[in-house]
């Protein structure tokens, strides 16, 4: 049984992450504050809610935590701006990223679009042997509240991608790190399969 | 495909009730709120909007209460509005298990909340509700004209605010999207109040909600087709279960709207 950790920034609702989580196979979920405890937990969840730098603010103290759970230890899940994180800048920030990933994040296209992308899109599913999509079918619908894009410079690290202005990553992974920009604890019965996955993927790295 | 175009029921709540008011006024009570949230998520609804219409000291409570067993129960969106008047109250609201907050008369008496709001919690958390209500000009002739003034107080007091230089206002100040009542056509199921909301609509670029005068499905179909929201929240057309938010959304599709189904 998998016993998950989600970072809280200090910003917004984990509540519905956390039941979610509950609901969907986490025996135990704990909300950290800190990554001194980072191993003893199956899966980390950094959530969707807040902004860049503030968060990146919150977390740049356990840098090294998280580059080593990258490369050996607990999977992690980054949920909107959780992944935005991953990412080496953003645009709504002047801080740095976590840098775990190659890229940058870049603010949607208030010209072609409204923004924020506030919603439910189509996910296109463009890696099948993706391991948080196992069982979700092209197409589904899935719950976007953002303003930010992924620009990653890892064409194989995306899984799904979604259109709106223009098409970007939804669903990465690599190694240990998985990110969706949509919020599974929000897309219904889709969301729920893809946290079921996610923790099967802590279980099974256990 | 694109981005889908949102139905959402909504929850006005007093003191722990779901009612539904005429005009603002004449309240009637309809029933428990975690019930209708786990009804109205199981019929497919995108997303629920929750308004405390009475917001006291004590309703509070009894409101952070009824919004942890609601977002227990249900694995889509939900925004809880009604009373929020700081920082304070809206982080109180978030942690209960809100994805967003929806802010009124505090927006207007108080437009830095809103930006304190997006640089706290981002602006995706942030919704700008505007109870709108046309504002006759006395004038000699037989001609009638008007202007669409801002009302707070559940629309019981006006501002003098006109309401599409506020909604661009509150686009700047940082907020994500604007939940846009019209007071003229709440609750008289006649129709959405189609020339208010194609105005506010084209003046910001954040997602507009479209709300008031819900009656039918075709209501629904007629703000999309004639108007360029995002989304349509409704309420009394599901409460006294004259349509489910599924056979809505059928009916949407079918003729020709991109809904999530």
């Amino acid at each position: 049984m998998a016993k998950l950790a989600i970072f809280d920034y200090g910003a917004g609702n984990l509540f519905s992450l956390e039941s979610s989580m509950r609901k969907n196979g986490a025996k135990q979920v704990s909300i950290i504050k800190d990554m001194d405890t980072v191993d003893e937990f199956d899966g980390l969840v950094l959530p969707g809610v807040g902004n860049f730098d503030p968060a990146i603010i919150s977390i740049e103290p356990f840098k090294r935590a998280l580059e080593k759970a990258s490369v050996t230890g607990t999977p992690i899940l980054g949920i909107c701006l959780g992944m935005e994180m991953f990412l080496e800048r953003s645009e709504e920030g002047k801080l740095n990223g976590l840098k775990l990933l190659k890229g940058y994040v870049k603010m949607l296209d208030k010209k072609k679009v409204k923004v924020p992308h506030i919603g439910w899109n189509n996910l296109n599913i463009t890696n099948k042997s993706s391991k948080l999509l196992s069982g979700v079918q092209n197409e589904s619908w899935v719950y976007f509240v953002h303003s930010y894009r992924i620009v990653s410079q890892e064409k194989e690290i995306t899984m799904a991608s979604t259109e709106y202005g223009t098409v970007f990553p939804v669903v990465i992974e690599k190694g240990n790190v998985f990110g969706t920009q949509f919020h599974p604890e929000k897309s219904g019965v889709i969301g729920e399969k893809i946290i079921r996955n996610f923790i099967g993927v802590c279980i099974k790295s256990k | 495909m694109t981005l889908a175009k949102r139905i959402i029921p909504c929850l006005d709540v007093d003191a722990g009730n779901v009612v539904k008011g005429v005009n603002f006024s004449d309240v009637r009570i309809a029933g428990d709120p975690v019930s209708f949230a786990k009804k109205y998520t199981h019929e497919g609804a995108d997303e629920i909007v929750f308004l405390d219409i009475n917001a006291s000291h004590e309703g509070r409570e009894a409101l952070k209460t009824v919004i942890k067993e609601v977002a227990r129960v249900i694995n889509i969106p939900f925004t809880v509005g009604g009373g929020i008047r700081s920082l304070h109250d809206a982080r109180e609201i978030l942690l209960s298990g809100a994805d967003k907050v929806s802010i009124n008369t505090a927006a207007v008496k108080n437009p830095e909340l809103v930006s304190q709001l997006m640089n706290l919690f981002g602006k995706q958390c942030v919704v700008v509700a505007m109870d709108v209500k046309r504002h006759y000009i006395n004038d000699s002739t037989e001609k009638k004209s008007y202007w669409f003034e801002v009302r707070i107080f559940g629309g019981r007091e006006g501002t003098g605010i006109e309401a599409i230089g506020w909604a661009k206002s509150v686009e700047k100040l940082g907020a994500g999207e604007i939940l846009l009542t019209s007071i003229d056509t709440d609750g008289t199921e006649s129709g959405y109040d189609l020339e208010l909301i194609r105005a506010i609509s084209r003046a910001v670029r954040i997602p507009v909600i479209a709300s008031g005068g819900c009656g039918s499905q075709e209501h629904i179909l007629e703000v999309f087709r004639r108007t360029d929201v995002e989304a349509a929240l409704a309420a009394s057309i599901f409460h006294y279960e004259k349509a489910t938010v599924n056979s809505v959304k059928q009916y949407l599709k079918d003729n020709g709207i991109n809904v999530r189904i």
